[in-house]
Order: structure tokens, then sequence, then C-alpha cells
């Protein structure tokens, strides 16, 4: 466990570590270098007129109350699941293991649509906590698996020689080992739930985005939308350092024996409590969506030929794919910095990375617009923005799987291999990378497949005449043409499924 | 971003402007048949505005369009008029409010030669923004002066009425005014899209016809009345069609796009058209040419088509629209443009949306 505090924290990161990670925190904020343009430009006090309002404040209070909500159901949806399926005897788990993850591939208009297609009544908070808790409570879930993967299994055993084996004991016990990555997929999920718009729309649920959706949309007023805009950015800052509190000092805790394989715990006649919950979940989150997109697909056929859908299908793996693989890399620096050279600096520019994905996409895509035109326009309306866009929206997906999985490489292994006369960009290459591959490849999975499901900021930003699953999803849904929407809801699916089962099931 | 200083006051200037031309448009009974009257619009006085000149003499190349009209219901209208002039079409589909927001941020970088919108709230969002060009008259006379813009540069291709959206099995006798609406027999029974730009511009017709404070006054008992909010139009007519709220304010073509999805036997909805009645009014979509184009012949060519006869038939027999040209006639099952008496407004007369939404939110029903 642990390392030598005296030797290795005073080494100094390398600047190849630190200059593209600071290149890479500033990026990522470009966005809001236009909202705090368009929001001041007319002053303080319009500003604070637009601010200070009763309005205003209902709605930090219901989608603080929709955040708050969806992000406590997707821990304690997660944690003992994620538990069974990693640490447990359970059957099927290698299995549960992938399933339990695919709700990802769901996008959030499409399950809340699905759900209010059928029962109309679900419309309101309890439908927007319905829906938004099924497709994110996988950013909890996932990091979960992973960190409960490599934690040392000789606790259990502790436990239960010491007579705390209870199966709540040991669920609870594990989960604190793995608070790092419970905080860190709670920041995920709050901040998606923030920024969110297809469901809370879908559900009538008066949120945020959906406000700043409507000052776009119908209202042409670019203030108001950045000033509420600028009021999630600062609930976001709130939450990126609640999430700092709430991981703690972070202890690696993970064995270095890693071949070894964990002898999972048996759940005996909890067994079936196991089964059925992981059932319930997935048939919620999983099941019900796709029977429904299936329902669609079969009672009405559609007029797209395969060749149709076989082109978006291109350019959504096209773009996501290289999008997932540039912010991977643009995400390494910063989560090697912050998982191997802690200090307060390199934990702002971890956190910094955060505050553009609580934004709407809609905000990212106007601010991307207003960049583009003025310092890229080269690549304006290029496969470049947008693939610029996707990393500063995405960025904290890649570094928060970097970073967790560098976190629990023992820092121990740097100094001994330091020891050995290494210098310290050798052992970030030849120990770090090495060690958390699987954290690359998941990290890379998660980013290609949010960039699939993304709407607001393909449609604005894309090459013109290129579509997307995502873009003909929408060209259908606008028109109500569900008939139409069909094979893409489902090619959504099924092919933003496969890097879902890429990010969990390699373990 | 001292840079920004040009943009965003334009930007912000538009919450000025919106509705202001064609969004409401009066169609007096006898208008229709009335002959444009170039007399009506300001005299620009340019040289290229003397005779009937074809615009799409020398068009050719291709231009970009920002299409803030779906391309299920235009793609093919883009390849007919590709296959009449050989002028290629590059076509950027969008929400018609998001592409204004994208042209307005752009400003004179943008790479759209022409902007088609939905709705004529964001084609008034562009004029004001000063990015919109003079139409030659060849293409503005063809649409009555009501359907196009006071300032000559952008024209309405296509007529969108609101009605009330009924579901005769709840409903045997609909009302015939949006007043009837606030009676308590309807509390809880309104279905509407509180952030569609349609019914904003309903509601900007309203603070035009009856003043602000009657305008308020029926704000105020239409939100006591719990009308339902959806995210859009089409929302509103699935809920009605299902028996989920037995009327809805929406625009006329909903019911008729859903009948060809689905067939006439899928839809039990009816259509309450409201003559003379302020909740009737006519909205279009159209198009202009940006300031910055560098195809401006081939952009005016597209233009020039949406008005021709061909172009207008199209939206008849594709979206049910109503036919702003005089001659061609609308689509089966519609009452005549002439016959819907719409509410005399002085498009002038409109000022902005940035006050309807101010309102609206005020009586808490820009969003619910």
């Amino acid at each position: 466990m642990g390392s030598n505090p005296g030797f290795d924290r005073r080494v100094a990161p390398p600047a190849a570590l630190v200059v593209p990670a600071v290149l890479a925190a500033l990026a990522s904020l470009a966005p809001l270098a236009y909202l705090v343009d368009i929001a001041f430009d007319r002053g303080m006090p319009e500003l604070w007129d637009e601010l200070w309002q009763e309005r205003t404040f209902r709605l930090v209070v219901r989608s603080g109350l929709l955040a708050a909500s969806v992000t406590l159901a997707s821990v304690v949806v997660s944690v003992p699941l994620a538990w069974a399926v990693m640490r447990s005897d359970l059957r099927g788990r290698r299995i549960w293991r992938i399933v339990l993850a695919l709700p990802l591939a769901i996008p959030s208009y499409l399950a809340a649509f699905a759900w209010i297609s059928w029962a109309p009544s679900l419309a309101g908070f309890w439908g927007a906590f319905l829906v938004l808790t099924a497709v994110s409570y996988p950013y909890v879930y996932l990091p979960l698996t992973a960190a409960f993967g490599r934690l040392d299994q000789s606790l259990d055993e502790i436990a239960t020689i010491h007579g705390k084996g209870s199966m709540t004991r040991l669920v609870v016990l594990a989960a604190r080992q793995c608070r790092g990555a419970v905080a860190g997929g709670s920041l995920l999920v709050a901040l998606y739930v923030l920024s969110d718009f297809g469901a809370v729309a879908t559900m009538r649920y008066d949120a945020f985005t959906w406000v700043i959706y409507g000052a776009y949309r119908a209202g042409f007023n670019p203030t108001r939308a950045a000033v509420l805009a600028l009021v999630l950015v600062l609930i976001a800052l709130g939450l990126v350092v609640a999430e700092a509190i709430a991981r703690g000092r972070t202890v690696s805790t993970v064995t270095t024996r890693a071949v070894e394989t964990p002898r999972p715990i048996r759940l005996r006649n909890r067994s079936l409590w196991f089964q059925s919950a992981a059932l319930s979940v997935s048939m919620i989150s999983l099941g019900f969506p796709v029977w429904r997109i299936l329902v669609w697909v079969d009672t009405f056929g559609s007029e797209d030929g395969l060749g149709d859908v076989a082109s978006a299908l291109w350019g959504s793996v096209r773009y996501s794919l290289i999008a997932a693989i540039l912010t991977v890399l643009v995400a390494l620096p910063i989560g090697l910095l912050v998982a191997r050279y802690p200090s307060r600096t390199s934990l702002l520019l971890d956190r910094a990375t955060y505050v553009t994905h609580a934004l709407p996409g809609i905000v990212v895509a106007i601010s991307m617009v207003f960049i583009g035109v003025r310092v890229l326009r080269p690549v304006y309306l290029e496969a470049p923005l947008l693939m610029l866009a996707y990393v500063a929206l995405f960025l904290p997906l890649a570094v928060g799987g970097v970073r967790a999985s560098a976190e629990q490489i023992p820092i121990a292994l740097d100094d001994v291999a330091r020891s050995l006369g290494k210098g310290p960009m050798a052992v970030v290459r030849r120990v770090d990378l090495p060690l958390i591959a699987p954290g690359i490849a998941a990290s890379t999975a998660l980013v290609t497949l949010a960039a699939m499901k993304e709407l607001p900021v393909t449609m604005l930003l894309r090459p013109t005449g290129t579509e997307t699953l995502a873009t003909r999803l929408w060209t259908y849904t606008t028109v109500s043409d569900y008939a139409g929407a069909g094979p893409y809801a489902l090619a959504i699916v099924v092919f933003v499924a496969i890097p879902t089962a890429i990010a969990t099931g390699r373990r | 971003m001292r840079y920004s200083h040009r943009i965003i006051p334009r930007v912000v200037a538009l919450a000025g402007v919106l509705a202001t031309a064609g969004t409401l448009v009066a169609c007096s009974s006898d208008s229709a048949s009335d002959q444009p009257d170039s007399s009506t619009r300001p005299d620009t006085g340019q040289p290229d505005d003397t005779g009937p000149a074809d615009p799409c003499d020398g068009a050719t190349g291709s231009i970009t369009v920002y299409s803030g009209r779906s391309e299920k219901l235009v793609a093919d209208l883009y390849t007919r008029f590709t296959a009449e002039t050989g002028v290629a079409v590059e076509a950027r589909y969008g929400d018609s409010g998001e592409l204004a927001g994208q042209i307005l941020t752009e400003g004179s970088a943008t790479p759209a030669d022409v902007f088609f919108s939905q709705d004529a709230g964001a084609l008034g969002a562009v004029s004001l923004g000063g990015l919109f060009a003079t139409l030659p008259d060849s293409i503005l006379d063809r649409v009555s002066p009501e359907f196009r813009s006071a300032d000559a540069d952008w024209v309405g291709a296509s007529g969108r009425v609101r009605v009330i959206v009924y579901n005769p099995e709840l409903v045997p006798s609909p009302p015939s005014s949006i007043d009837e609406l606030l009676e308590p027999s309807w509390k809880g029974r309104i279905g509407f899209a509180p952030t569609n730009a349609s019914w904003q511009s309903f509601v900007t017709a309203l603070r035009v016809t009856r003043g602000e404070d009657a305008a308020r006054d029926w704000l105020e008992a239409f939100a006591a009345n719990d009308p339902v909010p959806y995210e859009k139009n089409a929302a509103v007519r699935d809920a009605v069609n299902a028996g989920e709220v037995p009327l809805g304010l929406v625009n006329h073509y909903y019911l008729f796009e859903k009948i060809a999805a689905e067939g006439a036997d899928a839809v039990v909805a009816v259509n309450q058209y409201l003559p003379g009645d302020v909740g009737g009014l006519v909205n279009v979509a159209g198009a202009g040419v940006l300031t910055d184009s560098d195809n401006a012949e081939a952009a005016s060519c597209l233009v020039s088509y949406l008005v021709s006869d061909d172009g207008q038939e199209y939206f008849v027999d594709t979206t049910f629209e109503y036919p702003l040209v005089a001659g061609i006639a609308q689509a089966e099952g519609q009452p005549a443009l002439a016959d819907l008496d719409p509410p005399a407004i002085d498009l002038a007369d409109l000022s902005s949306i940035a006050e309807t939404q101010e309102l609206l939110a005020d009586v808490g029903l820009l969003t619910l």
C-alpha cells in the first residue's frame, strides 16, 4: 500500500507532461470565453437583472433536485451490482458485467420517448428521474467495476477472518475502498443530468437546459442563455469541489499481484436477491427501450434502405472513433499528472476539464461556432473543428478513466523504476502506460459512445452534407416519423453497445 | 474578445424583431386575390431592380443552404432545382432558430448563401442582424406583400395557419375562438408547445391586436386554466389524437402530415380553423440571400425557384402548407386561404419577441 512520502512527493513533474496538460485544460475551457463575452456584453447591471430573478432561483432548485436524486439513485443501484459482478460468485456475472453497462448505449431522448409514448402520465419529475437514472447510472457502475476488479482481495479475507464478513459490510467496505471511483462517477452523473436536454424536454420537467434551449431557439436571446449557462458553470464548480472532498485522499490499495484471480465471495441465499436486482435494472434501462424501438421498426417499416443507414453509421463511427482517440491522447497528460504527481496545480488542471461538461450541448455548439469563425476559420464546418468540440465536451470522461487507472498503480512502482535510474518520462512510458492500457481502452470506448450519441454539437458543426446516426434520428423525430426513425434508433443502440461492451468486458 | 463587439450587438438587437416581418400576416379575404403591389415596398433605388430579369440567368456553381426545413420535406425540392438549373445545393439541415443563431454568430464569415427558415421569426432575426441582401422585384412580386419582408430582403414560400386541433371523440363541438379556451370547462385539457416559435408568434399577434394589458389578461387566464405543455407541436397533435388531451394549439399541417404518414384510419383528430380570430393567424416559411454570399446569382435563383409555380406546388403536395402565389390551389381537405380571414395585422406593428417572452415568463407560461 501507499508509498514513501519522503521519497517521491518532491519529484517535479516532467515538462513533457505539464505543458500538454496545461494546453489541454485551456482548450477545454475555450467555450467559457464565449459565454463570458456574451454574458458581460451588456454590462453588469443587465447581467444581474437577468440573473437575479425568482425564476432563476427556481431553476437552480429544480435542476439541483433532479441532479441530486439521480446521482444518489445511480450510486445506490451501482454499488451492489458492481460489487456482485466483480467480487461475488453471482451466476452469469461475466454476462451481467456487460449487460449492466449497456444502458449507456441508449440516448436519453430515445429512452424518454420510449417511456412517455407508452405511459404519458410519467411526464414530470419522476419520468425525468427514471430515464436519467436508467441511462446514466453506468457512469458510476463502470469505474466502480474497474476499481473493484483491481481491489486487493486480502481485504475481504481480513474482514472475513475478523468476523466482519456480512454481505452488506463487505459491499460497504469495498465501496469505501473505491470511493474515488464512486465520487468520480457521481460527478459525471450530476454533470450529465445538469446538461441533459433530451430527457427533461421529453418529460416536460422545467429545468435549466430547457430554458437555455428556449432562449436560443425561440428567443434568439443569447445573453439570457449565456447567463444561465454561467450559473450552470458555477454549479459545476461546486460539484467538482464537492467531489474532490468526497474522494478524499486516495490511497492505493490495489494489489501488485496483478495476475492473481480474486476468489469470489459466495452469495449463497442472497444470490436470488442480486439476480432479481440485476434483472430489474436491465429490464427498465435496457430491455424496455429496446423493445419499444423494435416495435417501431416492426410496426411501421421504413423508407430508408440499408445504404442510408450504413452511410450514417459510417459518419458516426468515423467521427466518434477519431474523436475518442484524440480525446484520450489529450487526456493522458492530465490524467497521469494528477495521478502520479498530485499537487494543487495538477488537481486544478484535472478539475478544469469538467466545467465544459456541465454545459448543455447547444451552448458548447454555439461557442464553437463563435470560436470557429473567428479563430479557426480554415477548419470551420470541417471535421477538425468538430473533433475539437468533442474533445472539449468529453475530456473529463477520458481524464477520469486515465486518472482512475493510474491511481491504482502504487506510486512505489515509479519510485523503484526511478531508483533504477530511469528518467520521469521513461517511467511514464515503460511503467505507467502499459499498466493503464486497460483504462485507456475503456476511456476510448467511453468517449466513442458519448460522441456517437451526441446531437447538438454534431448538428451545428458537422461538415455540410455529412450525416450521422444521431442527425438522421433527429431528422425523423422532428417530423415525428417514428417509422423512419426506428432503424437509426436501433443502429445507434446496437453500435453504441459495442464500445460499451469493450469498456466493460475485458477485465 | 474585442472582435466580438461588432457582432454581439446585432445578435442582441434581434430581440427586437423576430416576429416583425411576416410572422403574422394579414390576409383578409380579398388580399389573396390582390395582385402584389411593389409600390408598398420601400424603394431601394437599385439599378438591378428594374425589369423582370430572370434571377437564374447566369446562375452556376454551387450554393450552401442553411435549411431550417427538414431534409425529409425539402431534399427533393433541392434535387429538382439542381436538375432544372444546374446549380448544386449543399444543404445544412437544422432547427430554424439554431441556424439563425449560427448565422448571427458567424456574422459576415457565414458560409451560407441562402437561409431557408421554417418560420418568419428566424428570418426577421437575420434581417435585423443586417445579414440579408435585398431581393429583386421579380422574386418579391410573386408573393403578396403580407407574405414578405417589409425591407424586401426575404420572401415567404409557404403559409402555415394556426388552428385548434381536437379529438372529436372527446370534443363534440370545438371552440371557435381562443377566448372560449378560457372557460373553466377546458381546465387542464388544452395542449400547447410553450417554446415553439409559432405559438410565440401567436402571442405576439395577441399583444399587437389587443394591446399589452388585454394580452396579459388572456395569458393569465389561459395559464390559470392549466394548459398542458409539450415540447413541440407534433407532440401536441399526437397527444390529442391519442386522447391524452382533448384539444391543442398547433399549425394546420401537422394533421395532414400524420394522415400521410399513418393513413387516415389512424387519425381521429380534426382541425378547427379560426376565421376572424386572432388565434387563426398565418405564419410563413421563407428564405433570403445572405449579404456575404459568394454566389449571389445562384442564391437568388434558388429563392426564385421556391416561389415559382413548381416550387409552390411542391409545398402543397409535400408539406400540406398553403401556396402563397396567386393561382396555385391549396391541398385537398383544406379551406381556401382567402376564407381563413386571419387577424388584420400590419407586420410593421409587430413588436419584438423579447417582450412576448418576457410576458410569457411573467405569467409563468414560457416553460412549465
